[in-house]
């Protein structure tokens, strides 16, 4: 012990910097990706916004108040001196009276809910089908004509029928906001899966046949440990794309139903709820489109960009470069 | 007799406001436009209201209705009642007598052969007339003398006013018409563009779907009318930009019909060259309470229909309550401005049907509560809703999807939640609700909620019908595939008996009585229908227009021989 402490030096070389683990070096290529970066930052304050902002701004968003009506955005009042300006409504008010900033933070909460369950659902069923049909010959036939089959059904549509059949039942069994919730994500989620399996199927497909697949396959692998072991970290980069890119997806498609007003109740608001019902008005009070028509872009854009960076960050043939 | 006095004074009324303008033609040219074109003059070869209004200009009926809903004769000496014998004792006939020295516009007298003539065109079995329904029942249509013209129906009609009345039915000029019968109609190009005939204009220049220019008619029956040499009747584009050229800019003198929201015409009436005008029919929107079970639990046979009783609206003083906690006046001034006003009646015109009751227009959230106390409705676990045997005084309220329609439900549910009530709103696609599907859960005939919002009107002047669709057995249900119009499943016998005796009334006071009755069992005696809003129609016209009278229950140019020039 004192021999090895006392060795003044050593022949042999010592790496200078500590080791580096895989997701250190993905963190370094993301963070060299502006617009990623960017986006991760918006996207966390957004999730953290609908997540504590209801706590903070205790303004309840359903809360009609006509006499402070029709009320401008604070900002306003810089350019157009008689511009009717609240701070107790620093957004404004909508036509009842109803607080435009705390309707955009609860709003927010149903869409980004909406937006992250039904991508998780999507990925998770897309990744299962992806890689069983890339890895067993004999599914593949079968598991992508299915995904051809789902691929050609219209969503809209498919959507209203299935309000019809199935909100009863869901509005008795759950109430009728966390029933539309259920419906709405379940049904984004199976509808957008297609994407990501034919993805992944590809990838499998191409990585099956090379030399440590081989190798693990020789040594007696059993499938489902080469699946985890060997194919799933290989295929992680597109998966995480197609992730961010069904999130995306998703909380535009909760507000094309919000704003075809099917879905969620008239006065549960959700961003795409807040947009369609500001339309009749927009020459006159363009904040209430603009506003949850930003969040919605923003959102949607910092989401494709780290989309973007963690296809950079992740593959380790560009990781470094 | 009533009649008469209120024709006497409307058309008093009318000609002191013209008395300055003494001489036809003096006031030069006149612009109307309306945002949907016409496409022919002859409004028994067209059903819709701009075709018409604009023939409206230059063919006309025997009598007319006014913007009260009351009678006035045009071409007729009087309008023909049981009182002055115009209308047969057993209510099977009816007599018309032209007025003397009529002419049409190429010069040559009007008589009764003209207007029995009409009846042949419309009622010819090859023809498709689209007034056809005018002229249900009518048996036979004769020329008695050179003026005089009966009607016989094949039953006793207390509504004897279908044919010749109003801008739908007007008399055409046999002369012209004679080779135009049957299936030959839609080919008289030229009859039907540029028809001969008794009003205040005639046609020179008619391009379907555009313009249609029109002079004075020379042989007008009031030598001082019109006051307009000339009219342009400019067809096309939309309401907004109707309303912006007559409104704003000031290019046009009238425009009809501007469906926009209040704050939008508010705006547009700021530029200050012409005003909006309001007028009011039978459109009424209302809250349809429903007095059956519409609970899912419930299998498809009973759901909704009249075996299951609803267990919370079937009591009075509940509904009541709902109907005392809404403020009709914040309703009326969020979703419709000058186009509505609050009402408490199904039947809010016209005025001899109208009920006095106003009783629901104070909005009293105390006196609901304390309703609501006395049916036994509290508050007992401290939810902030009312309970009562352990169910929860919580609605399910549904309507179709329309921005105003939503900022209703908002502000009622608002209300409701001041009460103790718990609502539950539900907006279900126009297409779909109004659809009338019986496969479809959401239709508002199947009416699957405790309360949906949604307007009725009925057609013409008199409700008969459209009160005796509350009838008993009315309703929809699984048997009748879910068609009928007793929405509310209202049911009561002496509702019923008042039904048919309306049916056997004739005289138009009694009419108006057994009328009210009915409106008022419907609405303040049991709130089976809570009405909200009066919905008007709204117009413009130009500063510079003088005489505009708008009239929601004939063509809105009924008085268009009336109208001048103020400056």
């Amino acid at each position: 012990m004192t021999d090895q402490t006392a060795t003044p030096k050593s022949f042999e070389p010592v790496p200078t910097a500590p080791p580096r683990s895989q997701w250190a070096d993905v963190w370094r290529q993301f963070r060299r990706h502006k617009g990623a970066l960017f986006g991760g930052g918006f996207l966390v304050f957004i999730t953290l916004a609908v997540l504590i902002g209801p706590y903070l701004w205790t303004v309840d968003p359903q809360k009609l108040n006509i006499r402070f009506k029709d009320i401008r955005p604070i900002y306003t009042a810089l350019w157009d001196g008689d511009a009717k300006v609240n701070w107790a409504h620093p957004l404004g008010s909508d036509n009842l009276g109803r607080d435009i900033l705390a309707n955009l933070l609860s709003g927010g909460r149903a869409s980004m809910a909406v937006g992250w369950a039904a991508m998780v659902i999507s990925v998770v069923i897309g990744t299962v089908i992806g890689v069983v049909a890339g890895y067993f010959k004999r599914l593949d036939g079968l598991f992508m004509r299915f995904t051809d089959l789902v691929l050609s059904l219209p969503i809209l549509p498919l959507l209203l029928v299935a309000v019809t059949l199935f909100r009863q039942p869901l509005r008795k069994n759950f109430g009728p906001e966390t029933g539309m919730f259920i419906l709405i994500v379940a049904i984004i989620g199976i509808t957008s899966w297609m994407q990501t399996a034919r993805i992944v199927r590809g990838e499998v497909l191409a990585l099956k046949e090379r030399e440590f697949i081989l190798a693990a396959r020789s040594i007696g692998t059993k499938p489902f440990k080469i699946i985890t072991r060997h194919l799933l970290p290989n295929v992680l980069s597109p998966i995480m794309v197609s992730a961010t890119l069904g999130l995306a997806t998703a909380i535009i498609t909760e507000s094309a139903l919000s704003f075809l007003g099917v879905g969620f109740p008239s006065d549960f608001p959700t961003w795409g709820k807040l947009l369609s019902d500001a339309v009749p008005r927009m020459e006159e009070f363009p904040e209430r489109v603009v506003l949850p028509g930003l969040m919605i872009s923003l959102t949607v854009l910092s989401v494709n960009y780290i989309g973007d960076g963690l296809r950079d960050a992740l593959d380790p043939r560009i990781r470094g470069r | 007799m009533k009649f008469k006095s209120l024709t006497v004074g409307s058309v008093l009324a009318l000609s002191m406001a013209t008395m300055g303008q003494a001489e036809r033609g003096s006031d030069g040219h006149v612009n109307v436009i309306y945002w949907q074109a016409p496409s022919i003059l002859n409004p028994f070869l067209s059903g819709g209201t701009k075709d018409v209004e604009a023939s409206s200009l230059v063919i006309e009926p025997l009598g007319r209705y006014d913007q009260d809903g009351a009678l006035v004769p045009y071409l007729a000496e009087e309008i023909p009642t049981v009182a002055n014998g115009g209308v047969s004792e057993d209510l099977t006939s009816i007599t018309w007598k032209l007025k003397e020295g009529l002419k049409w516009s190429d010069g040559t007298p009007v008589t009764s052969a003209d207007v029995k003539f009409t009846a042949e065109y419309c009622m010819h079995p090859e023809g498709g007339c689209a007034q056809a329904t005018f002229f249900d029942g009518v048996v036979s249509v004769e020329a008695i003398d050179e003026l005089t013209t009966k009607v016989t129906f094949n039953q006793p009609k207390p509504n004897p006013y279908g044919p010749f009345m109003g801008g739908q039915s007007p008399i055409i000029q046999a002369a012209q018409f004679a080779d135009c019968l049957g299936a030959k109609a839609p080919e008289c190009t030229e009859a039907n563009f540029n028809p001969i005939g008794t009003g205040p204009f005639r046609v020179t220049d008619f391009r379907p779907n555009d313009v249609i220019q029109m002079e004075a008619n020379p042989h007008y029956r009031d030598a001082a009318k019109p006051a307009f040499a000339t009219l342009t009747l400019k067809g096309g584009g939309d309401a907004a930009a109707a309303g912006r050229a007559v409104l704003e800019t000031g290019e046009f003198d009238y425009a009809w019909n501007l469906q926009l929201a209040p704050d939008v015409i508010a705006k547009m009436a700021e530029g200050g060259k012409g005003k909006p005008i309001a007028a009011f029919g039978s459109l009424v929107e209302r809250l349809e309470m429903n007095l059956t079970d519409p609970s899912p639990e419930l299998d498809a046979d009973t759901r909704a229909t009249r075996k299951a009783p609803h267990p919370i609206l079937s009591d009075l003083k509940v509904r009541k309550a709902l109907s005392m906690a809404i403020d009709r006046e914040l309703l009326v001034e969020v979703g419709y401005g000058q186009a509505g006003r609050p009402t408490c009646n199904l039947v809010p015109a016209p005025k001899v049907f109208a009920s006095p009751n106003t009783d629901c227009l104070t909005q009293d959230i105390e006196g609901a509560k304390a309703l609501l106390e006395e049916a036994g409705w509290t508050d007992t676990d401290g939810d902030g809703v009312r309970d009562k045997d352990g169910k929860k005084l919580a609605l399910l309220y549904q309507t179709s999807t329309n921005a105003v329609r939503q900022d209703f439900q908002a502000l009622i549910k608002q209300w409701w939640s001041e009460i103790g009530v718990e609502t539950e709103l539900r907006n279900i696609d126009a297409s779909v609700f109004f659809g009338g599907d019986p496969g479809s859960p959401d239709t508002f005939q199947k009416f699957y909620a405790d309360v949906e919002m949604y307007a009725n009107n009925f057609n013409g002047t008199d409700p008969q019908q459209y009160l005796a669709a509350y009838r008993c057995g009315g309703e929809p249900k699984p048997e009748s595939q879910w068609q009928g119009e007793n929405i509310n499943r209202f049911c009561d016998p002496a509702y019923d008996a008042l039904i048919d005796k309306l049916a056997n009334t004739g005289d138009l006071n009694e009419r108006g009585k057994l009328g009210i009755q009915m409106n008022e069992m419907l609405t303040k005696d049991t709130y089976t229908i809570v009405p909200l809003v009066d919905r008007g129609r709204v117009s413009a016209h130009s500063n510079t227009l003088g005489g505009v009278v708008l009239n929601t229950w004939d063509s809105e140019l009924w008085n268009a021989a009336d109208w001048y020039r103020t400056e």
